[in-house]
């Protein structure tokens, strides 16, 4: 048979699996029980690490205690670029196969994300001063992550700038698909340039630069981050479901009174 | 150098952006949970 058509049926079948999978109604029914416990793992995960990192880590032999903002600050940059990630993957699905879940992941993740994004970038700069005698530098890695904060604030800013809703949704969508290169640019920045930031401290396949009693409390802390991101945005997608719901019943009851 | 405030302003900000959104999903999820019930109860009985 033509590869062609192989291709097509196979994109045709996974199309429809996702298409099942991504109806909000289900959507609604499978997350919902779930948003209780994702919620109470996420308050004790990120509380452990958070209070592990503060109170009990040891501290570094050349930052000394300024070392422990690496709790929060590592975190919280972890998730703003695995969100903006997830913010791209949803633009694709959306502007592929058109779903309507990819389009409110994507309207829902952009809030979240910049907030991580931001306090990523505070908790630097608050980091950045007693190191390196600034608040803030024109690094490669600072100015790139600022660049993911107005990515962010820009999806943000064009789903909502048009009258009709899926025109804003194009939009923002081709937008995070076209800033999705920034990713790159920000986990690659440190080797590239010659950066006052720090290179790359954790590494997956075995040469890491940090001790095993201050590795401990990043993990947990970045687990606890990572739940937070998913219970906040699958939280906000459910009311988006209930908010749009509640409208159509709404307008099909004016129609039947008019 | 007292590193002090600079780690209280990190953990600080921090806990008031998660705590915070996490209030604000919280009350809007809530509001449209008790919306959406309100108005399927009324299309019920009519």
């Amino acid at each position: 048979m033509n590869e062609n058509v192989l291709n097509a049926g196979r994109t045709g079948a996974a199309g429809a699996w996702l298409h099942r999978f991504a109806n909000p109604g289900r959507f609604l029914r499978l997350v919902r029980p779930a948003l209780p416990w994702l919620a109470v793992f996420s308050i004790l995960i990120t509380g452990t690490g958070l209070v592990w990192g503060y109170g009990f880590a040891p501290a570094d032999w050349q930052q000394g205690d300024a070392s422990r903002i690496m709790y929060v600050h590592v975190p919280a940059a972890w998730v703003a670029m695995a969100g903006y990630a997830a913010l791209a993957g949803c633009s694709f699905f959306s502007i592929v196969w058109r779903h309507p879940l990819a389009d409110l992941a994507a309207e829902e993740i952009g809030p979240v994300g910049a907030g991580f994004t931001f306090v990523c970038l505070v908790t630097g700069s608050l980091w950045g001063k007693p190191m390196w005698g600034a608040y803030w530098v024109w690094d490669a890695r600072l100015t790139s992550v600022l660049v993911l904060f107005f990515l962010y604030l820009g999806h943000i800013a064009l789903i909502r700038a048009f009258d009709n809703p899926a025109h804003g949704h194009r939009a923002a969508a081709i937008l995070a698909l076209v800033g999705a290169i920034n990713l790159p640019i920000i986990v690659y920045s440190v080797q590239w340039w010659n950066t006052l930031h720090q290179g790359n401290t954790i590494s997956f396949t075995g040469n890491s630069k940090i001790y095993i009693t201050m590795l401990y409390p990043l993990l947990i802390a970045s687990v606890g981050f990572y739940l937070c991101f998913v219970t906040l945005v699958c939280a906000r997608m459910c009311a988006a479901i209930m908010e749009r719901r509640t409208r159509g019943l709404l307008l099909a009851a004016a129609d039947r009174g008019a | 150098m007292n590193f002090a405030p600079f780690i209280n302003g990190s953990y600080g900000v921090t806990l008031v952006f998660l705590l915070g959104l996490g209030g604000l999903t919280f009350a809007r999820y809530r509001r449209a949970v008790r919306r959406l019930r309100a108005v399927e109860t009324r299309e019920a009985a009519r």
